[in-house]
This record gives C-alpha cells, sequence and structure tokens, in this order.
C-alpha cells in the first residue's frame, strides 16, 4: 500500500505530530476524562463540586424538562430526516439529469446558506417568523390571505425549526447526494430503459441501491447535526426555550444547567446521555448496513 | 416523434422550473435581508422587500436609510466584534491547518512506533459530539486562567483529530514518495523535508482546510458565549446575537448585523470557490 518505503525516524514524526498530540492530550482527551467524572459529581460553579455517585442519572430519568427537550430534538431530527433529505435528494437528481445548463450556478446558490452561521440564520429567520412583519406571514398574507397573526414563534416553533434548518442544508446535503450520484452505473441505467423500465422503477432497482452507501452516511451525519440542535432555537426564541418549553433541545438543556444554573456535573450527565445515544445510532445503522449488504 | 419531442421539451422545462423555483427560495431570504438591513423600522409592517413609492421601478429609494449600518459601527462597536471574528478565525485557521498538515504527513509518510495507535486514535475521535467537552473544557479554562481570553477559545480549537486524518489521506496520495526519497539522500532533514516538500504537495487540501477552520470559529457561538465574559472580546457571532436581546423590535438595525456577519464570509466563498471544492473532493478522493 505505501508506495514509498517511509524511513524510520521516530524523532521527526513525534516532532511534527508535537504541536497537534500535546494540545490533543491537554484539550482534548484530559477534558474528556474529566467529563465522566463530571457526569457524578454535582457542582456549583466551576470552582466547587461534591460527588454524588448515581445521582444525577437517577434524577435525570424523572426530570421532564429533559424528557421535553430529547422529544422536542427528536421531532426536529425526524424533520430533517424526513422532509429535508428526499428533498436534498430530489434537488440532486434534478441537477443529475443530462444536459443541464447552468449546473454550476445552480449547485453554487443552493450551497450557499450552508456557510452561513446557524446563528446568523436564527438571527435571519427570528425576523422573518414575526408575526406582522416578518416575510413569512406578509407574504402567504399578500398571496393567500393568510393570517397575519400566526403565531410561528409561539405556538409553531418545530415547524419554523425545520423550515430554517432546511434552507440552511438542504443545498449541502444535495451535494453529497449529487457526488453519490456520480457512482451509479450508466450501464446499468441503459440496460434498465431498454428493458422498458419507467423512471421510477429505474431509481428504485438502479439508482437507489448504487447511492446507499452515501445516503446511509448522509441520514447518520443529519441524524448526529440535528441532535445538536441549540443555537437556531435559543437565538431565535430570544434566548429562552420558548412557551411551554416549546423550543427546548437537550444540548439547549444542557447549557441552561452548566452555565446559567452552574451545574457542570448534571450538564455532563446530559452530554453523556447524549453522547451514548448517538454512538447507538452509528453502531445500529453500521450493523443494519453490514447485514443488508450482506443478505 | 414529435409527440415525443414535445414531451421531452415539457419535461426539460419542468426540470429548469424546479430548479429556478428553488433556487429563488434560496436566495429570497437573503435577497430580504440586503432590503430589510436598509429599511426604516416602520416601514416592516406594510412592504415585503422595498417600501414602495414613486421612485424607479416603484419603490420609494428616499426612505431607504443606511442609519442601521450607522449606529452599529459608531454606537455599538460592531467595528470591534468584526476585528475580534477575522483575528480569531485567521488565527485559529492557520494554527489548526499547520498542526493538522504535519500530523497527516507524519502519519502518512513516516515509520515510527505508535503509529498504528495514533491513526486509531485519530478516527475514534469522530464519534465523540463536541457538546460533551463544554462542560469539562470550562472547568479546564478556569483552573488554568484561561477564561475570557483568546487564547481559551484558540487553543482547543488546534487540535483537529478529523483534519489530521483529512491530511494523512492528502499526504498519502499526492505526495510522489520518490520526490521524498531524493530530498532524504541530498541529506534534508525530515522536518525540513516537510515544509519544503511535503507542505507545498497538499496545498489543495490546506486551501480548503484553512476556510473550513476559518468559517467553523466564525460562526461559532456557544463557544465563545461559554468561554468569553468582557464585550470588548466578542466575535460577531455573540456581539450580533446580543442585539436580539437589546434591540428586540429594532428590525433593521438586527438584519444590518447580520448582513454585516455573514457578507464577507460569502463573499470569502465566492472567491475561493474552485480551490475549495478541489480541494475537499481531492482529500476525499484519493484515500
Amino acid at each position: 500500500m505505501r508506495a514509498a518505503p517511509g524511513v524510520s525516524n521516530s524523532r521527526a514524526a513525534w516532532l511534527l505530530l508535537a504541536p497537534f498530540l500535546v494540545i490533543f492530550a491537554v484539550f482534548y482527551a484530559y477534558p474528556l476524562v474529566r467529563s465522566v467524572l463530571l457526569a457524578f459529581q454535582q457542582t456549583f460553579g466551576p470552582g466547587s463540586s461534591r460527588f454524588v455517585g448515581l445521582g444525577n442519572f437517577r434524577f435525570l430519568l424523572s426530570d421532564s424538562l429533559f424528557w421535553t427537550a430529547l422529544w422536542n430534538t427528536i421531532v426536529f431530527t425526524c424533520g430533517s430526516v424526513f422532509i429535508q433529505l428526499p428533498l436534498a435528494l430530489g434537488l440532486a437528481l434534478l441537477l443529475n439529469r443530462p444536459r443541464v445548463r447552468g449546473r454550476a450556478l445552480f449547485r453554487t446558490i443552493l450551497f450557499a446558506p450552508a456557510l452561513v452561521g446557524v446563528v446568523f440564520v436564527a438571527m435571519m429567520f427570528g425576523v422573518i417568523f414575526e408575526k406582522r412583519t416578518g416575510l413569512l406571514n406578509l407574504f402567504l398574507h399578500q398571496m393567500f390571505g393568510w393570517n397575519l397573526d400566526f403565531p410561528w414563534l409561539e405556538t409553531y416553533v418545530m415547524p419554523a425549526l425545520i423550515l430554517a434548518a432546511l434552507w440552511q442544508y438542504v443545498g449541502f446535503n444535495m451535494v453529497y447526494f449529487l457526488a453519490a450520484l456520480q457512482n451509479v452505473p450508466a450501464e446499468l441505467l441503459e440496460a434498465a430503459r431498454i428493458d422498458g423500465a419507467g423512471s421510477w422503477k429505474r431509481f428504485l432497482h438502479v439508482v437507489l441501491p448504487a447511492i446507499r452507501p452515501v445516503g446511509a452516511f448522509v441520514v447518520l451525519l443529519s441524524i448526529i447535526g440535528s441532535f445538536q440542535l441549540f443555537e437556531l432555537p435559543y437565538i431565535m426564541l430570544n434566548s429562552t426555550a420558548g412557551a411551554e418549553n416549546r423550543g427546548l433541545t437537550v444540548v439547549m438543556y444542557l447549557y441552561q444547567t452548566g452555565f446559567q444554573i452552574g451545574d457542570l456535573g448534571y450538564a455532563s450527565t446530559i452530554a453523556w446521555v447524549l453522547a451514548i445515544l448517538l454512538i447507538g445510532c452509528a453502531a445500529a445503522m453500521r450493523a443494519l448496513w453490514t447485514t443488508e449488504a450482506e443478505s | 416523434m414529435s409527440a415525443a419531442r414535445v414531451q421531452g421539451a415539457l419535461r426539460a422545462a419542468s426540470v429548469y422550473a424546479a430548479l429556478s423555483i428553488s433556487s429563488a427560495l434560496i436566495l429570497t431570504p437573503l435577497a430580504w435581508l440586503v432590503c430589510a438591513s436598509l429599511k426604516r423600522n416602520e416601514d416592516f409592517f406594510n412592504s415585503l422587500f422595498l417600501p414602495a413609492g414613486d421612485g424607479l421601478l416603484g419603490v420609494a429609494w428616499n426612505r431607504l436609510t443606511l442609519h442601521h449600518f450607522y449606529r452599529l459601527f459608531a454606537e455599538l462597536g460592531i467595528g470591534r466584534a468584526l476585528l475580534n471574528s477575522v483575528f480569531l478565525s485567521s488565527i485559529t485557521a492557520l494554527l489548526a491547518t499547520l498542526f493538522a498538515a504535519m500530523g497527516g504527513y507524519a502519519l502518512a509518510r513516516l515509520r515510527f512506533r505508535g503509529r498504528r495507535q495514533i491513526d486509531w486514535l485519530v478516527l475514534a475521535v469522530i464519534v465523540i459530539p463536541p457538546p460533551l467537552l463544554l462542560a469539562p473544557t470550562f472547568q479546564l479554562l478556569f483552573q488554568l486562567h484561561l477564561l475570557d481570553t483568546m487564547a481559551g477559545l484558540i487553543l482547543p480549537a488546534c487540535a483537529p483529530a478529523f483534519g489530521v486524518y483529512l491530511f494523512r489521506q492528502a499526504a498519502l496520495g499526492s505526495i510522489p514518495g520518490e520526490l521524498l526519497e531524493a530530498a532524504r539522500l541530498d541529506g534534508c532533514g525530515e522536518v525540513r523535508t516537510f515544509f519544503a516538500i511535503g507542505l507545498p504537495l497538499v496545498m489543495p487540501m490546506a486551501a480548503a482546510f484553512l476556510l473550513i477552520t476559518f468559517l467553523g470559529m466564525w460562526n461559532n457561538y456557544i463557544g465563545p458565549q461559554v468561554v468569553l465574559q468582557s464585550p470588548q472580546r466578542f466575535p460577531l457571532a455573540v456581539a450580533v446575537a446580543q442585539l436580539r436581546g437589546v434591540y428586540y423590535q429594532d428590525y433593521g438595525l438586527l438584519m444590518a448585523g447580520t448582513l454585516v456577519s455573514i457578507a464577507p464570509v460569502l463573499l470569502l466563498f465566492l472567491i475561493l470557490q474552485r480551490d475549495f471544492v478541489s480541494g475537499l473532493t481531492s482529500g476525499a478522493v484519493k484515500g
């Protein structure tokens, strides 16, 4: 595999790796170990703490705010996976058709929002979703006589969040699908066409199997990203969780617990539950994918 | 034959229609943002984009104002936040890219004991969600007296494990072994070989990674929000988000602040787009 037999030169290697390894050890590995310990502690700010054993975990099980946060996060994740990703795939299929002119321009435009930071997207959509002054209600009102007082930011927080995230990431996911579509074997498509398979059948039996590896990766990426939702609702709802905690997410709850209340211990417990959920998700998808690939 | 041609033309037209509508929907909020930053607050109630009037194109151009931008820079110190963002993002991007390139090159091109373990470590880290490190890092920075300092934000961002992996792949793919052999035979030290030959050859990857890390810090909110306390150190992400709390109804001001924050990034992307895309694909394809 190696093109040239690398010379055994430990000193140079460690020298080159040193900056990364030192910073990694201090600011990554050590905090990671500390977070395990913290999960079993209660703290009052960063300076003082006491050991509470499994107390945090026991509290978490009956903590209704945590379950609200988890539920909201799961709903948002479903929105990303079941609404945003199909749309992203649809756009990729359109853009991937032969002889589409202006492909680069469309791709650039659709991808651009992914570069805008979530905070700034939240600032923008916070005003777009305003009742009487926001773009969305005003536009829908002028077009369809929509209710100008439609309360996006009070009652319909979750649809608002899903819409804003859709705007930000649909093009980003489209780019992944577009790359995956390059792996669809053209001869197979042609053969299916000659056999008289319609475009839906060709999609189902030729395109979909070919893009499955990337598809699974995009789904996983989308789940991981959605589970870390924080800034979008936090800024849009003006540094709150919204009415009746409709915009409370797991990471927002972690932030409030650790940095507003000052209990870094319980915040770490929440963080570990999040991490375990995500690692479990990744492992499950991997297992699912390999067994299906074998059968 | 002609029926098939008509059908083909219709299909092509519908493809373009769908793509154009999608692109328009994506561009609309951005166009609206520019308009909103120039509008007086009272005009938000009766105009979608620009206030209607007798001017050219039916727009009341004389009702537009640069007042929001003036207030941002003259009264609210957004210029300072802009400089902070530029400083934080550039330093982080440079250090993170350099360290990742050095580490990735060593893993790909040098032989040493423990290489396999570090390869493994660099990949294992990918499954750790960043919020997990928030609380312990805060505690560590407190103990190191690095809270409310720029260093407290920059240092933790300078060990990008995923970056090391990307550069490892890039170095495996795009550095010819003979070139390194030649340098070694000429008595060039390994570290110097990296800077003279290795680094220039992974430049596409470096350009892409610089942009990624720059964007990451520019758009980072939770990090500076947790680490910094003094307003004069706030980057745009925090300074602009705070405006929303104080000037909740001052829509024009909020949108002007948002525009100031995202315009540099979008321009940078448009200019560097080609390098960015080719860098990313070179890292991914030659794995």
